[in-house]
C-alpha cells in the first residue's frame, strides 16, 4: 500500500513486524492442529480395522519392505534436523547457510520420495494393491495374480511356497493395502508440498527477502516439515513394523 | 473511542464531499476479484451465499410442492429424492455454513477489532475462490445427474453398488463437499489469529464484541472439525471407486463408522451453523435495548463451551444405529449438557431485555424471533436426546421440524438480522422499513405455519424422506406446503426491499440504529482500512452510558453539528 509505515517486509495491515509475526505462527500453528485432526481420522480407521482384521494387518506388515520404511525414517529425521538448522540461519541473517541447509532439506524429501517410488512401482507390479485391485498387477484384474504375487504372499504368510493357497490370502489385506495406499499417498502429497514450498523459501533466500530481522518464512516452513516428519514417524511403526 | 474525535473526516465531509470509501476507492471487476480487502470479500460471500440459499430454497418449494397432496404431485420419485439431497446438500455445505462467517464475519470481525484487515488477507481470497470452485464442483454433481442420498451421504447406500447410475455424480458432490471444506478451515484460521493478533490497543478479551466471541468459537470448530469431514470424504470416495472394505459391510467394512466419523464433524458442524447466528443476535439485543448484554463474561464462555461440548456429543445420532447401550447413554447425558450454555445464553438475553429501552426496527425483529424459534428448537432436541423417545421419534418430521427451528429458525433469522442491521453500514444505503415488516411477518408466519405442522406430523409417526404418506398425514402436509409458499413470498419482498435500496434508498448515516458497539464509529461506508487512523478503545462495546450523545447519534455527523449549535 502507498503509505510507508515500517520495513518493507511489513504488509500494509500489521501495526509491528512483531505483531506480523505472531499472527503468521499462530496461523500455522491453528493450520498444523487441523492437519493433526486430518490424519487422525485415519489413525482411527487404522486401529479400527487392525482390532477387527488383526491377521490380515500382521501379514500386510510383512508384505511392507521395512528396510526401505526405515531409510526413509532416518531421511526424513534428518531433513528435520537441516530444516531447524536452516532457521537457525535465518535468525542469523546467514543467506548462504540458509540456502545450503534448504537444499539438503529438498534433496532428503526428493531421496525419501524416491525411496517411495520404488515401493510404489513394487507393489503396483506386483499387485498389493488397495481394494478390488488386490492381486491384479497394474491396476488390471483380467489375468488374475501372477507367480511373483503367490511367492511374496507365501513368505509373508510364513508358509513354504509348495503347500500355499489362493485361500490362504486373508481377506481384508484389501482394506490393509487401501489403509496404506492413502495415509503413505496423503503423507507422500505434503512432502511433495513441502518441496514446493523449499524451492519458494530458497527463491526468496536468493533475493534478499531474509533478514535476522525478517524470517518468518522459513520458520513456518519448518513447523509444518516437523509435522510432516511426526506422521511419518507415527506411520513407519504403525504399518511397517508392528506385527 | 477517542479517534473519532481526532478523525477530520466529521467536519470535513461538507466542504470536502465524500470521504473514502471501500466501494469507491478502487473501481473496475479486477478490483473486486483479486481484492485482499476484507470488507470487499465479505460481500463477493454475501452474494454467493445469497445465491446459494435461493437455489436451495428452490428446492425446498419444490419437494414442499410435491408432498402437498398424496402420489405424484409434480415429480417423479426418483427425482425428488435428488431435489431433497440437492435442498440439505445446498443449504448446509453452500449456504449456512460459509453465510455468517464468510459474510457477516469477515466484513465486520476485522472493523469490530479496529484492525485494518483479517491477519492473512490473501489467504482470505483464497478462501472464497476456493470455496467458489467447491460451489462448481457442486453445480457439476447437479448437472452430471442423481445424487439422491441425502445431505449424509451414508453409506452402504452412497457407495451405490446396487444402484444403477449415479456413482459419479457422488463422487462430484463429495468433492465439492472436500472443497469448499478447506474453504472453510482457511477461514477458521484466519480468524483465530486475527482475534488474538489484530486488536486494536485497549481491545483487551473482556470488551470483545461479543459477536466476535461467537465466530471466535466458530473458528476453532472450523479448524478441528472439518479435516475430519475431510478424511471421511475421501475414504468414502475410495470405498466407491476402489471398494477397499472401510464402510461397505459387504467388504468387512463397517457403515456406522461412516456415521461416527460423518458426524464426529457434522454435530460440531451445526455450532458452526449455530454460533454465528448467536453472536449476531448479541448485537441485535444490545443495540434495540441500548443496554449491557446482562452476564457479559458468561454469554462469552458459553460459546467456548458450547463449542467444546459439540466434540463430544456425536453419538446422538447413532442411538439406532447399532451402538453400544452404554455408548449411548453417555452420549445422551453429554447431550443433556449443551442446554446449560444455550439456556445460559437465551436467559441472559431476557434478562438483558428486561428494564431495557426495547424498540422494534426490523433487525431487532429477527433477533426477538431468534429467541422464540430457537427455544422451541433447543428445547425439542431435549426430546430427540432422550433414549426411549429418541427410537420413537428418529427419522420422523419431527427431527426434520428439530433442526430446522435451530438451522432455519435460529441461524438464519441471525443472518437475517445482522443482514438488516448491518445493510446500511456495507451498503451506504437505507431499506424501506415497512417493506421489511411485511417481509418479516411473512418469513416468521411461514416458518412456524411449515413447521408446527411438520412436529406434529412427526409426533403422529411421519418418517422423513417419504416420497408418498397415508391418509390421515394430508392436512398437515397441505398445511407445511402452504407456510413454505408464504416463506418464498416473504422472501421475494425482502430481495425486492434489498434491491430497491441498492438502486434509491436512501442515504445512510454512520450510525441509524444509535449503536455504542465499534463497528458503528467509522464512517459509512467505511473507509478502506476501516479506520482513518487505528482507534484507541477505551470501552467497552456495550457501555451505553460512557458513550457521548455524539457517538450515539442516528443522523449525520453535520447535523449533530448545527443542533448543537442552535
Ligand atoms: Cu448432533
Amino acid at each position: 500500500m502507498g503509505h510507508s509505515h515500517g520495513p518493507a517486509y511489513l504488509a500494509h495491515h500489521f501495526e509491528t513486524p512483531k505483531q506480523q509475526f505472531e499472527s503468521a505462527k499462530l496461523g500455522m500453528w491453528a493450520f498444523l492442529s487441523q492437519e493433526i485432526l486430518f490424519f487422525s481420522g485415519l489413525f482411527v480407521a487404522y486401529g479400527i480395522f487392525r482390532t477387527w482384521y488383526p491377521e490380515s494387518f500382521s501379514v500386510g506388515s510383512h508384505l511392507l519392505n521395512w528396510k526401505m520404511g526405515a531409510i526413509n525414517t532416518a531421511v526424513l529425521l534428518g531433513s528435520s534436523f537441516t530444516a531447524a538448522m536452516a532457521v537457525q540461519s535465518a535468525q542469523k541473517g546467514d543467506k548462504g547457510k540458509t540456502a545450503s541447509y534448504l537444499i539438503v532439506t529438498f534433496l532428503c524429501a526428493a531421496g525419501f520420495m524416491v525411496v517411495k517410488y520404488f515401493e510404489y512401482s513394487h507393489k503396483w507390479h506386483v499387485g498389493t494393491l488397495p481394494g478390488q485391485y488386490f492381486g491384479c498387477p497394474g491396476f488390471d484384474c483380467s489375468n488374475g495374480p501372477t507367480l511373483e504375487f503367490a511367492e511374496e504372499m507365501s513368505t509373508a504368510i510364513g508358509n513354504s511356497y509348495e503347500n500355499f493357497g489362493a485361500n490362504m490370502v486373508p481377506y481384508h489385506l484389501r482394506t490393509f493395502f487401501g489403509i496404506y495406499f492413502i495415509m503413505t499417498g496423503l503423507h507422500g502429497v505434503h512432502v511433495l508440498i513441502g518441496m514446493g514450498l523449499i524451492l519458494w523459501m530458497l527463491k526468496r533466500n536468493a533475493s534478499n527477502e531474509f533478514s535476522a530481522e525478517f524470517y518468518t518464512p522459513v520458520d513456518l516452513f519448518a513447523l509444518y516439515w516437523h509435522l510432516v516428519d511426526l506422521v511419518w514417524i507415527f506411520l513407519f511403526p504403525l504399518l511397517y513394523l508392528i506385527d | 473511542m477517542t479517534v473519532e474525535a481526532e478523525v477530520p473526516h466529521t467536519s470535513d465531509t461538507a466542504s470536502q464531499g465524500e470521504p473514502e470509501n471501500y466501494l469507491t476507492h478502487e473501481t473496475g471487476l479486477t478490483s473486486w476479484l483479486i481484492t485482499v480487502d476484507h470488507k470487499r470479500i465479505g460481500l463477493m460471500y454475501l452474494m454467493s451465499v445469497i445465491f446459494a440459499f435461493a437455489f436451495g430454497g428452490a428446492f425446498a418449494l419444490l419437494l414442499r410442492t410435491e408432498l402437498a397432496t398424496q402420489g405424484q404431485t409434480l415429480m417423479e420419485a426418483d427425482t425428488y429424492n435428488q431435489v431433497f439431497t440437492l435442498h440439505g446438500a445446498i443449504m448446509v455445505f453452500l449456504f449456512i455454513i460459509p453465510s455468517i462467517p464468510g459474510a457477516l464475519g469477515n466484513f465486520f470481525l476485522p472493523i469490530m477489532l479496529g484492525a485494518k484487515d483479517v491477519a492473512f488477507p490473501k489467504l482470505n481470497l483464497a478462501s472464497f475462490w476456493i470455496y467458489v470452485l467447491g460451489s462448481i464442483f457442486a453445480v457439476l454433481a447437479i448437472v452430471l445427474g442423481h445424487v439422491d442420498t441425502g445431505w449424509t451421504f451414508y453409506t452402504p447406500y452412497s457407495v451405490g453398488r446396487n444402484v444403477t447410475g449415479g456413482d459419479q455424480a457422488v463422487l462430484w458432490m463429495t468433492t465439492a463437499v472436500f472443497i469448499t471444506g478447506f474453504s472453510s478451515i482457511l477461514t477458521g484460521v484466519n480468524f483465530i489469529a486475527t482475534v488474538h493478533k489484530m486488536r486494536a490497543p485497549g481491545l483487551h478479551w473482556k470488551r470483545l464484541p461479543l459477536f466476535i466471541w461467537g465466530v471466535y468459537a466458530t473458528a476453532v470448530i472450523q479448524v478441528l472439525a472439518t479435516p475430519v469431514l475431510a478424511i471421511t470424504v475421501l475414504l468414502l470416495f475410495m470405498e466407491k471407486t476402489m471398494s477397499v472394505g472401510i464402510f461397505d459391510p459387504q467388504l468387512g467394512g463397517d457403515p456406522v463408522l461412516f456415521q461416527h466419523f460423518f458426524w464426529f464433524y457434522s454435530h460440531p458442524a451445526v455450532y458452526i451453523m449455530i454460533l454465528p447466528g448467536m453472536a449476531v443476535v448479541n448485537e441485535l439485543i444490545a443495540t434495540f435495548s441500548k443496554r449491557k448484554i446482562f452476564g457479559y463474561m458468561f454469554v462469552a464462555m458459553s460459546s467456548i463451551s458450547l463449542a467444546l461440548l459439540s466434540f463430544v456429543v456425536w453419538g446422538h445420532h447413532m442411538f439406532t444405529s447399532g451402538m453400544s447401550e452404554y455408548g449411548t447413554m453417555v452420549f445422551s447425558a453429554l447431550t443433556f449438557l449443551v442446554a446449560i450454555p444455550s439456556g445460559v445464553k437465551i436467559f441472559n438475553w431476557i434478562a438483558t431485555l428486561y428494564e431495557g429501552s426495547v424498540s422494534f426496527e426490523s433487525p431487532m425483529l429477527y433477533g426477538l424471533a431468534f429467541l422464540v424459534l430457537f427455544t422451541i428448537g433447543g428445547l425439542t432436541g431435549l426430546f430427540l436426546g432422550v433414549l426411549s423417545v429418541d427410537v420413537y421419534l428418529h427419522d420422523t418430521y419431527f427431527v426434520v421440524a428439530h433442526f430446522h427451528y435451530t438451522m432455519m429458525g435460529g441461524t438464519v433469522m441471525g443472518f437475517l438480522g445482522g443482514l438488516h442491521y448491518w445493510w446500511p453500514k456495507m451498503t451506504g444505503k437505507m431499506y424501506s422499513e415497512t417493506l421489511a415488516r411485511i417481509a418479516f411477518g411473512f418469513v416468521f408466519v411461514g416458518f412456524n405455519v411449515t413447521f408446527i405442522s411438520q412436529f406434529i406430523m412427526g409426533s403422529q409417526g411421519m418418517p422423513r424422506r417419504y416420497y408418498d404418506y397415508l391418509d390421515q398425514f394430508q392436512p398437515f402436509h397441505m398445511t407445511s406446503t402452504g407456510g413454505a409458499y408464504l416463506l418464498g413470498i416473504g422472501f421475494t419482498i425482502m430481495a425486492i426491499m434489498l434491491v430497491k435500496s441498492l438502486r434509491s434508498g436512501e442515504k445512510a448515516p454512520p450510525n441509524p440504529w444509535g449503536s455504542a458497539s465499534y463497528e458503528w464509529m467509522t464512517t459509512t461506508p467505511p473507509h478502506p482500512h476501516n479506520f482513518a487512523e487505528t482507534p484507541i478503545i477505551e470501552r467497552g462495546p456495550y457501555d451505553y452510558h460512557l458513550c457521548s450523545e455524539e457517538e450515539l447519534w442516528t443522523g449525520f455527523p453535520e447535523d449533530f453539528k448545527k443542533g448543537s449549535e442552535a
